[in-house]
């Protein structure tokens, strides 16, 4: 079998769960990535969206941001930032992947300061279009290597919302029901979310990892299918596209 | 109306229509020429303490030129539309121009990584922020484009996100669902970025809007900067490509490659290397002011800028760059 890194296994695992005809809200990098790579193997009629307006292009190559001409090559529509919003909100987009500089255990996000917010000790971007997504797309995923900085017990901020609370506390909020966190990609697990608690739960540990090092590679109690499966690793298909049609350059993944 | 939860950030504009329509009614709708320089537009539109919004998304179709001139002007106390702010939010901060802010992405530029000296100008707590997301100034922009006082919306509910804001949550009346309303926010100065205008500044462009004919309905005053200026008559043969009307614009400056080191869509690309020496140079105070005395404050205008970093030769290279024109065959 063919070597591959971390990022080539979370792109390749990433892209499968995207289904043939599906939409989804991507943003720059790994994401991207993986949208990239579904179109090109099993999902060649993915709709991809970019919140600045880009509405279904066909990307020649790597974008270098959200709104750069790439992001509407030969798209449906180059749109704006409403128009990618609207459809998110009316419920026409599936999927998003979304990251952050820390999760929790009920998959929300903080990518907007650690410390004070209004005189942080770190400023990061902040939302962004990241809680607009994490609001009003169907299933929001995450890509994401894990460590104990990451995944963290209680959030500096809560940026973009998961399950909230956990529970029912999501539905209770005014969100639109039906969407939340879905999967979760590491370097060493895929999570899902235990459909009473909303918490945290490994599915599948990837090759070389078993639970106990994702659980100590994680802030928090982690929960575990009592089957878990063994992670598919990417195929040689799947790393002869991401290698020589979607990354040639290896911005994503040389990193 | 019953208040449900209220965020605790500060509105940095007031919402208010019949305020901004009594401002609206008093505007000059005659359509007379209105072709001035970059340098006289900033010196009599942006005033200190406006509250400032700049177009495009991120460093695409970005009106670099004008805040590299609003930084030359030392103007000050600025509010600031952090809306995809990236490249010119680190030109903004390097000047410190500006000392509230509406953030919904700011001191990143994207994949290209975080901008130092946005950073430090946040974390020094010099300026006052409040917490939105991109489509939350969106739609305050098109509410004040509409000229009413709020946007009902469905996100930020549950969030640090919604509590660090100045929006509500209230019951919809009819409905009976919880719903955030945003409010209105007005522009003093808005400044866009185009590829073509007439001298009465109605704008055309290509590619993708972002939220900028909401930036320019919400703006009291507009700038528009345009790589051309074309006969009217290229207007009135084609009035359904006209995106922004001239009665909404104040000033037109030609400006051509003023979006450089960012994309101009059709035109020409982001210079990387360009970014990345900003990105480098921001990282130490010294260095940066140094890096700023040459690139901002001792240059003339755009063009001496531009000159200072690679010239013709370097916007022909960009040009094949964003037309994926093939390398020698």
């Amino acid at each position: 079998m063919t070597e591959y890194n971390d990022m080539e296994l979370m792109i390749s695992v990433a892209a499968r769960e995207l289904e043939d005809g599906a939409t989804v809200g991507v943003g720059t990098g790994a994401p991207c990535a993986a949208a990239m790579l579904a179109q090109k193997t099993n999902s060649p009629n993915l709709v991809i969206l970019f919140e600045a307006g880009g509405l279904k292009p066909e990307l020649p190559e790597m974008p270098i941001s959200v709104g750069d001409s790439r992001t509407f090559y030969r798209a449906a529509m180059a749109g704006s930032m409403c128009d990618a919003m609207e459809a998110c909100s009316k419920g026409f987009v599936d999927y998003t992947f979304l990251g952050g500089a820390q999760i929790d255990m009920y998959g929300n996000l903080n990518s907007t300061v650690i410390g004070d917010q209004n005189k942080p000790k770190v400023r990061f971007p902040g939302s962004g279009g990241a809680n607009d997504f994490g609001s009003l797309c169907w299933r929001m995923m995450v890509l994401t290597p894990q460590n104990s900085h990451r995944f963290v017990e209680k959030l500096d901020f809560l940026t973009t919302p998961g399950w909230l609370e956990g529970g029912d506390s999501r539905e209770k909020s005014g969100l639109p029901l039906g969407a939340g966190p879905y999967k979760i990609i590491t370097n060493m697990a895929v999570m899902d979310f235990e459909p009473e608690s909303k918490r945290m739960r490994v599915i599948s540990t990837h090759p070389g990892f078993s639970f106990a090092a994702a659980q100590e590679n994680c802030g928090f109690e982690l929960l575990q299918l009592p089957k878990m499966a063994d992670t598919q690793p990417p195929t040689n298909e799947e790393l002869r596209v991401l290698r020589e049609e979607v990354d040639p350059y290896r911005y994503v993944i040389g990193r | 109306m019953e208040i449900l939860d209220q965020g605790q950030g500060a509105l940095f504009s007031n919402p208010d229509p019949d305020e901004a329509r009594a401002y609206f009614r008093k505007k000059n709708r005659k359509m007379v020429n209105k072709v001035t320089t970059l340098k006289k537009a900033i010196k009599k539109y942006v005033q200190d303490g406006d509250y400032l919004g700049s177009g495009g998304f991120g460093a695409n179709r970005t009106p670099i030129a004008a805040c590299h001139e609003i930084v030359r002007q030392h103007k000050k106390h600025l509010a600031f539309a952090g809306h995809t702010a990236t490249h010119d939010m680190q030109i903004l901060s390097a000047g410190e121009v500006y000392d509230r802010l509406d953030a919904a992405y700011v001191v990143g530029l994207e994949a290209r990584g975080l901008s130092s000296c946005s950073r430090r100008y946040l974390e020094s707590g010099k300026v006052k922020v409040t917490e939105w997301t991109n489509y939350a100034l969106a739609l305050r922009m098109k509410a004040a484009a509409m000229a009413v006082p709020y946007m009902p919306v469905r996100i930020m509910m549950g969030t640090d996100t919604f509590k660090y804001s100045g929006a509500i949550v209230t019951e919809c009346p009819f409905t009976g669902k919880k719903t955030v309303l945003l409010p209105a926010l007005y522009i003093d100065v808005g400044i866009i970025h185009v590829h073509e205008a007439d001298v009465y500044g109605n704008c055309r462009f290509k590619g993708i809007s972002v939220a900028d004919l909401d930036l320019a309905g919400a703006s009291k005053k507009l700038i528009i900067t345009t790589e051309r200026i074309v006969d009217h008559d290229v207007i009135r043969n084609d009035p359904s490509s006209t995106r922004i009307p001239y009665y909404m614009v104040d000033a037109v400056c030609e400006v051509p490659f003023g979006g450089f080191p960012g994309t101009m869509p059709y035109e020409y690309f982001s210079d990387e290397d360009h970014l990345k020496e900003w990105l480098v140079a921001d990282k130490d105070p010294k260095v940066f002011a140094e890096f700023i005395q040459r690139n901002i404050y001792d240059c003339e205008d755009h063009f001496d800028y531009i000159n200072r970093n690679g010239g013709l030769k370097r916007l022909q290279e960009l040009r094949s760059k964003e037309l994926l024109l093939p390398e020698e065959g």
